[in-house]
């Protein structure tokens, strides 16, 4: 049954978004035919944009549905991205101010950008650039999924063409506005996208337990098994080495995907990357609140609701969250409650768009392909690549089932970790050889892809250490070996082939 | 570029101050330490309560080694 009064409300929200990301070409004026200006938003947000560009970024539609999807099936092992988005933000202080620094001073819009000038290896330059588009793709087509699930909440039957229509529309005018205005309309969106979802979660936090009668209520309607990780046995660090190993690995990896660097160096200042540090943990709040939204969803009971039978077994766990909110809200909210996702997937998917057509442009095409390109067609090239990838995303979801997504996405994780010894070690030394961090990156990469692959795609690993057993996050078990090659190929390398002579950057660029 | 008076002047690292920037790592991986429903508040076990007030508690120490370095 079709839900018209949330449908009209999610529209309009739509159509009013739609208007902004065309309007924000206007915004603070510059030239889009350059890529720093159409990728990068010209380099000049400032405190306050860069936190609702980041928090738009970081905190994706996807996260919404899929956290508290695992808490409501997995139980308090979901709670990870708590601890892991605690630990994001020292790192975010620490390292991203040196990356901003030197891509300032020498125009880097990448981090392959940088990785080429600190190394002067472009092979290098382009594991780094591959990893970073492979990681991000599956990204894009899971923020799909989010909109896909509110829209078959509203009794919009998805599937066949008439049902993948509203879809293939967003996608459409997603592409049509990042192509015209750059990084300047998700900037502008991310503002709408995070006050909508400040008001569903808070909603949700009070209504909730208000109805249910209180929170104690809420925790006890949990099963045991789910309220706690579960004791290792004897022998095994157990879920307890799982949790934190998988809280630490995702946090590494969260600021080497090419979307969150082009939100570090959209920034003005390295002040404000620092700022922000302290001030985006506002959204890590949420996201834990929201998490708890899976376990509200368990206290209520939407699994047994009859009505939502057919969301959950379209959907499976993702479902939980739409269903609450059916279940306990006006439609008129419910509305307002799904155009926060469904936005909340757009400002994410374009400038997850925008990273990888940025590193595609710069670190393929005119490094590759033509390298005596001008700026307005490397900033053309940028434009067309952001819509590839957007209808590559869109035929993923239609063509592959969604499995795939999820498992691609994983990997991903555990890909992107390994250009970690490059971006990240290579801002604060270089004593890595360029050939050896290539190396380690293909060890890397190549262990953590088979580990993955033999663990039937579950993230975590039983490492055996003696009689000892360790499970951990695959993605650091690959960036440890990675680290190790990239450490003992460099020193022979050094002695004999030294690379340093290659490097454009001086210490003072770091500041 | 930003009008600000102070904005692109270097920041001067405190590592003493840095080192503080590690103190929700050794909370956050020593999970043995919160994997506990009690003490509870208002109802929530403290395996949660603890990890959300985790995330203020973080803010405030990069906030305090921003002030310190500025």
């Amino acid at each position: 049954m079709l839900n018209w009064t949330a449908i009209i409300v999610f529209v309009l929200l739509f159509g009013f978004v739609t208007w902004l990301g065309f309007f924000a070409a206007r915004w603070r004026k510059g030239d889009l035919d350059l890529l720093h200006e159409w990728g990068l938003g010209g380099r000049r947000f400032g405190t306050i944009v860069t936190w609702f560009l980041i928090g738009g970024d970081l905190y994706t539609a996807y996260t919404f549905i899929a956290v508290p999807a695992l808490m409501f099936g997995a139980g308090a092992v979901g709670f990870f991205a708590v601890p892991y988005t605690i630990m994001v933000y020292p790192l975010l202080y620490i390292v991203f101010p040196r990356l901003w620094s030197v891509a300032h001073k020498h125009g880097y819009v990448t981090s392959a950008d940088f990785v080429r000038g600190r190394f002067g290896n472009r092979w290098l330059a382009l594991a780094v650039a591959f990893t970073g588009i492979l990681a991000t793709m599956p990204y894009i087509a899971l923020q799909l999924v989010g909109i896909q699930v509110v829209i078959g909440a509203m009794g919009i039957e998805t599937g066949g063409l008439a049902g993948d229509l509203p879809l293939i529309i967003a996608f459409v005018i997603l592409a049509a506005f990042t192509y015209k205005s750059g990084l300047r309309a998700p900037a502008m969106i991310a503002v709408v996208k995070d006050v909508l979802i400040y008001i569903t979660v808070f909603a949700a936090i009070i209504a909730v337990p208000i109805h249910l009668g209180g929170y104690g209520k809420v925790f006890s309607a949990i099963p045991p098994a789910k309220l706690l990780l579960a004791t290792p046995p004897a022998g095994s660090y157990g879920s307890f080495s799982a949790y934190a190993t998988l809280a630490l690995g995702s946090a590494f990896a969260l600021f080497l995907y090419p979307h969150s660097i082009t939100g570090i160096l959209s920034s003005s200042s390295s002040r404000v990357v620092r700022r922000n540090a302290a001030m985006l943990p506002a959204y890590s709040l949420m996201l834990g609140l929201l998490a708890l939204v899976g376990f509200m969803a368990i206290a209520i009971g939407v699994q047994s609701m009859p009505e939502f039978a057919g969301g959950f077994k379209a959907y499976s766990n993702n479902f939980a969250v739409p269903a609450l909110f059916l279940a306990l809200f006006p439609s008129w909210f419910v509305g307002v409650a799904f155009a926060a996702i469904a936005i909340g997937a757009l400002v994410p998917a374009a400038i997850m768009s925008i990273a990888t057509a940025n590193t595609f442009t710069r670190n393929i095409y005119r490094e590759f392909i033509h390298p005596a390109c001008t700026d307005a067609e490397e900033s053309r090239m940028a434009k067309i690549v952001s819509l590839v990838i957007k209808a590559g995303a869109l035929v993923f979801i239609f063509a592959l089932p969604l499995q795939y997504a999820l498992w691609l996405q994983l990997l991903g994780g555990v890909w992107i970790s390994q250009t970690l010894p490059s971006v990240i070690l290579g801002l604060y030394t270089r004593m890595l050889n360029g050939w050896a961090l290539l190396i380690g990156w293909v060890c890397g990469f190549g262990l953590g892809t088979s580990l993955v692959v033999s663990n039937n795609f579950a993230p975590v690993y039983p490492l055996h250490i003696g009689a000892t057993t360790f499970p951990c996050y695959i993605a650091l078990i690959a960036l440890v070996v990675n680290i190790v090659v990239s450490f003992v190929i460099s020193l022979p390398l050094n002695a004999v082939a030294s690379d340093r002579h290659k490097d454009v950057t001086a210490a003072e660029d770091y500041a | 570029m930003s009008g600000h008076r102070d904005e692109h002047k270097p920041v001067r690292p405190l590592p003493w101050a840095r080192l503080l920037l590690l103190v929700p790592f050794v909370a956050m991986l020593w999970v043995s330490s919160y994997n506990a429903v009690e003490p509870m508040v208002a109802g929530i076990p403290f395996f949660y309560w603890y990890q959300l007030g985790w995330i203020l508690l973080s803010a405030v120490i990069i906030a305090f080694v921003y002030a310190m370095e500025r």
